[in-house]
Parts: C-alpha cells; structure tokens; sequence
C-alpha cells in the first residue's frame, strides 16, 4: 500500500472530473487556427510567429491550470473537511502533500504532452515536414513544464496556510517577480548602493528564477539551447521545489486542523 | 482491556489577530473507555466534542496531557489502521461515486485488493447502500451521505470507531438502522467511542456515557449506574374517597388518570408518609406507590448548567 500513490491517482483523477483537460480542446482549436492563419504568410515569420505564440500560450494556459488547481489542493481540503477523514486512514501529511503534488504533476503531464502534441500537428502543417529546431523545442518545452512544476510547489505551500485565494495571489505574484530575476541580478551587480546591492542580490537568489527557464525567443528563432542549461535548469527546479515541497510538509505536520 | 485513555488532555485554541490569547477549548479530560462497549459523549454544541475526538486521531495536537488508543500513544503511525472515523457533517469528494469512495478509503487503511472489493461491497450493504453504489456523491442526499460516511468508518474493519453526530441528518429509519449497526459493530468486538446531543440515542444503545460541559468533564459512568440513583420522588396512584370532596389542593395537583378517577400525584420522599397518611384520613385508596429513576436527560440538565452565550469549543 503506497498512501502516495493513492491520494496522487485520486488527485489525478478529480483533475481529470473536473474537467480541466478542456482546456486542452480550446488550446488545440487555437493551434489549427493560428496554423492556419499563419500559413497564408511568409515561411520565415509563420514559424517563429507560430512558434513564440504556442509556447507562450502553453505557459500561460500551463500556469493558470498550475495556480487554480494548485492553490487549492490543501486549503479546499481542509475547507471542505475531507482532509480529516483522509488523516484518520494510515496516511501522513507529508504523504499527502507528495501525494497531493505528484497527482497534480501527472495531470500537468499530461495536459502539456497533449497541448504539445497539438502545437507540434500545427507546426508540421504550417512547415510541411520537419525543421532545424526539434533540440530547441523539446528543451523549451521540458522549460515551460518545470516552471509549471515550481509554480505548483509555490502554490501548493502557500495553500498550506492560507485561502485559496491569497494562494493563488501570492504564487502569481511569485511567479511574475521570478521572470525578472535575472534583470534583478544585473541591477544589483551593477549598482554601487551597497544595501540595495545586498537586496537586489538577495531577492535575485531567493526569488524563484523563472528568467532562465523561458526559452521562447531562442527556440523560436531556432537559437542553440546548451545541453548544460538544460540539466543545470532541471537540477534547479528538482531542488527548489524539492525545498518548497520540505515546507509545505512542515507547515502542514504543526498545524492544527480546525 | 482498556481501548481508549485520556489523561489530563487539554487544548487551548489562540483567539485574537495581533495580541493572541488561549481560549481553553477542553480542560484535562481525562477517561477511559473500555474495548468492545459503546462510549457516548455528550454535551451541548461547543462543549467540547469535536475537539476532543481531533485530539484522539491528532487532527490537532494537545496543549498538554496524552491518549493513549488500544494501547498505544495516539501519534503512532500503525494506530490508523485501526481505527475508523467519521466527522461531522461529513462532505467527501463528490466526483467518486460510493463505490469508488469506500475503494479508495480501502486502499488508504491498507485493505488488501484482493478483499477490496469485497469489503465495500459488505460496508455498502451493511448501511443499506447496495443500490446506490455506483450513484455520484455530489447526487446524494444528506442522509446519504452520512450513510457514505459511517461505511466508509467501517469499510477496513477497525477495532475503534469514532462517530462525531453519526445519527445527524438521517430520518427515523435510518437512525434506526444507525443505532443497529453500532450494536451490531459492539457484538463484534468493535470499540465505538460517538459524541452526540441527543440524548435518547444515547440512552438506547450506550453502556457508559460522559457529559462534557465547557470543555470539562461534568461526570461519567454506566448508565445503569447514573440513572439508578434514585430521584427523591415517587410516584403515587390513587382512588379518592367516593363520598367526600376532593380538597382543592390534592385535586389541582394530582393528574386525572382515568373515568373512575383514578390520580397520579408525584410526592417527596420525605413527605410521603404525611402524605399517605392524609390520604387515610380523607378515606381515599392507594394503588401504587413507584420510586422515580431519572432519566439521562435529568442527568444530564442536572450535570451541565445552563449554557452561557459566548459558546464554548469546536
């Protein structure tokens, strides 16, 4: 008996019953339309323009589908009083946190693997065929869903002691403030104010750095993605979420459920 | 053998935004709750109830004192699997149906798969469920779902049960077929340990009972034993005398019992024999003469003074 395993399915499939996934049907209408709108252009600018707007649409849809079903998966629980008789079974919180996480990792799995899916149909239909940047757009799209992993990690501690709908606030908030990390590192390299050097630094390696996983440009100029980023990126979001994940559990084991 | 043990068990609850004061949720219950005998707590909303039965399956953590359950401190991780519970008012994932419901819950206690199946057919079935299995629980009545909750307590067959209100929200029949199962579970062995307020449920099925008051114990035993005390009252039946007038007093006071006037008076003990001996004097018949027991609720209202209006626990 894996109580991880369990609550991951049962989460999984509440993703699944909710009817999240149609989401996936709107994102693959746009796709054939955009294919097709874009074919009625130039090679070179229906490509990248199809590329660049597919993978910023993945995100997008990705980190909404992330906050909303991520924000809730503690605070609705305990709202609803579910949690309880889920804790009086042989079941730990932090494997209901793992649990809880994991399922929401496959439902973002699999509802990336089809929007990509999509977005991959319309590309070879606007392409007719295969294209120099396959590397590029496997790693732009290992990128985009990492970031849905660490989105989920942030909604899912913050739902650990707040309302759905600070959660959601807060993880938004966070996600938006780490795309500018890196600009956030360069002004406080930069700067010669030694406390808003301290801070600016400090925040930049605090803060989630979403800047390094967005890739779209480059893939969709087809740019080089150094095989090491990737790794170095993976490694990142494994230990970041992994950390978040760490106090998720520990906020969750001292609190009392109401 | 004793299944559950309370020992000096307090929580205090932190009320206030910026300056957090404890507000004292239960005051060191302590109890203990023989196995294989049907446990009824009972109190008033916001006694104490609740907090008491999330403090025994560590939904909350006690400010001070310890519990113990079949033996064992009540944050062992092996503990669960022998336990059941179903909260109050409970509220499950609506988009399972029963079936998948009492499944998963299976899985989670560690119900083999191999009986799995099995086994929520016989919890579905034991709660009259059978025909609704496959029903989603968002379609399910209050009632429903309260039966979806006491199956899903018993569905890995626990050595200890706790109901928080099991008999809320169901019909007569179905708190019938509620208080059955509970003696059904206790001739099986089974511990159950249900918190309620109303009192004639408890009277029913309940071999000892304990009433909470403001997160105190206000007193506890068997019920035989609380409610063999006897009242300082009896109960006198009577025939007055054909060819005298009532006196006024007697008349107002004594209860009309049938055309040939027969009357029921309650008298003190301690002015019965005065009593008696006016009826005698007046030429009037005694009949019966009956000591009154008291009934849980007396026991009860005696026990729990009046409840105050800023409420009291969870």
């Amino acid at each position: 008996m894996n109580p991880i395993g369990a609550v991951a399915r049962n989460t999984f499939r509440e993703a699944i019953r909710d009817r999240i996934l149609f989401s996936l049907v709107f994102f693959a209408a746009a796709m054939i339309g955009a294919a097709i709108l874009f074919t009625q252009m130039s090679f070179a600018i229906d490509a990248e323009a199809l590329i660049n707007f597919s993978l910023t649409a993945l995100t997008l849809f990705g980190i909404i589908i992330a906050v909303f079903l991520g924000n809730q998966l503690v605070a609705k629980e305990i709202e609803r009083r579910t949690l309880y008789t889920l804790l009086a079974h042989p079941v730990r919180r932090w494997q209901f946190v793992l649990g809880k996480y994991a399922g929401l990792l496959l439902t973002l799995l699999v509802n990336c693997g089809l929007m990509a899916l999509a977005f991959v149909l319309a590309l070879s239909y606007v392409l007719h065929g295969t294209h120099p940047g396959e590397g590029n757009l496997a790693a732009a799209l290992l990128f985009i869903f990492l970031q849905l992993a660490l989105v989920t990690a942030l909604a899912l501690l913050f739902s650990c002691f707040s309302s759905p709908v600070l959660a959601a606030v807060f993880s938004l908030a966070l996600f938006l403030v780490g795309n500018f990390a890196d600009d956030l590192r360069a002004m406080g390299r930069t700067t010669q104010h030694v406390p808003a050097k301290l801070l600016a630094l400090g925040c930049s390696y605090l803060l989630p750095n979403f800047s390094d996983l967005n890739v779209v440009t480059a893939a969709s100029h087809f740019q080089p993605i150094r095989l090491s980023l990737v790794f170095l990126n993976t490694g990142y979001v494994v230990v970041y979420a992994g950390a978040l994940l760490l106090a998720a559990c520990a906020i969750l084991e001292g609190r009392d459920l109401k | 053998m004793i299944a559950i043990e309370c020992t000096q068990l307090t929580k205090d609850y932190p009320v206030g935004f910026w300056r957090q004061r404890p507000r004292r949720a239960l005051d060191q219950l302590s109890l203990q709750v023989e196995a294989g005998e049907i446990f009824g707590f009972l109190g008033h909303n916001g006694a104490g109830k609740t907090t008491t039965l999330k403090l025994l399956l560590r939904l909350v953590y006690p400010t001070a004192g310890t519990a113990r359950i079949l033996g064992k401190p009540i944050g062992d991780p092996r503990l669960a699997r022998q336990i059941g519970y179903l909260p109050e008012a409970p509220y499950f994932y609506d988009y399972l149906t029963c079936r998948e419901l009492l499944a998963y819950y299976a899985e989670l206690a560690g119900v083999a798969p191999a009986t799995r199946e099995a086994d929520v057919r016989v919890a579905l079935r034991r709660l009259g469920m059978e025909s609704f299995a496959d029903l989603s629980l968002r379609k399910c009545s209050k009632g429903m779902l309260q039966r979806v909750g006491l199956a899903q307590a018993i569905v890995h067959r626990p050595a200890v049960v706790f109901l928080d209100e099991p008999m809320s929200g169901l019909d007569p029949i179905g708190r019938r077929e509620v208080r059955d199962l509970m003696l059904e579970l206790k001739a099986q062995g089974t511990t159950i340990f249900f918190s309620t307020h109303i009192l004639s449920d408890a009277e029913q099925i309940c071999d000892r009972v304990a009433i909470l008051q403001q997160g105190c114990l206000r007193g506890m035993g068997r019920l035989e034993e609380l409610l063999a005390e006897p009242r300082p009252e009896v109960e006198v039946v009577w025939m007055p005398a054909s060819n005298r007038p009532l006196p006024e007093a007697w008349a107002s006071a004594a209860q009309l019992l049938s055309q040939n006037g027969q009357r029921r008076s309650v008298v003190a003990s301690c002015e019965l024999w005065n009593w008696l001996d006016a009826l005698r004097a007046h030429g009037g018949r005694l009949i019966s003469l009956t000591p009154l027991r008291r009934s849980l609720e007396e026991v009860y209202f005696q026990d729990a003074p009046p409840k105050d209006a800023s409420g009291g626990a969870a």
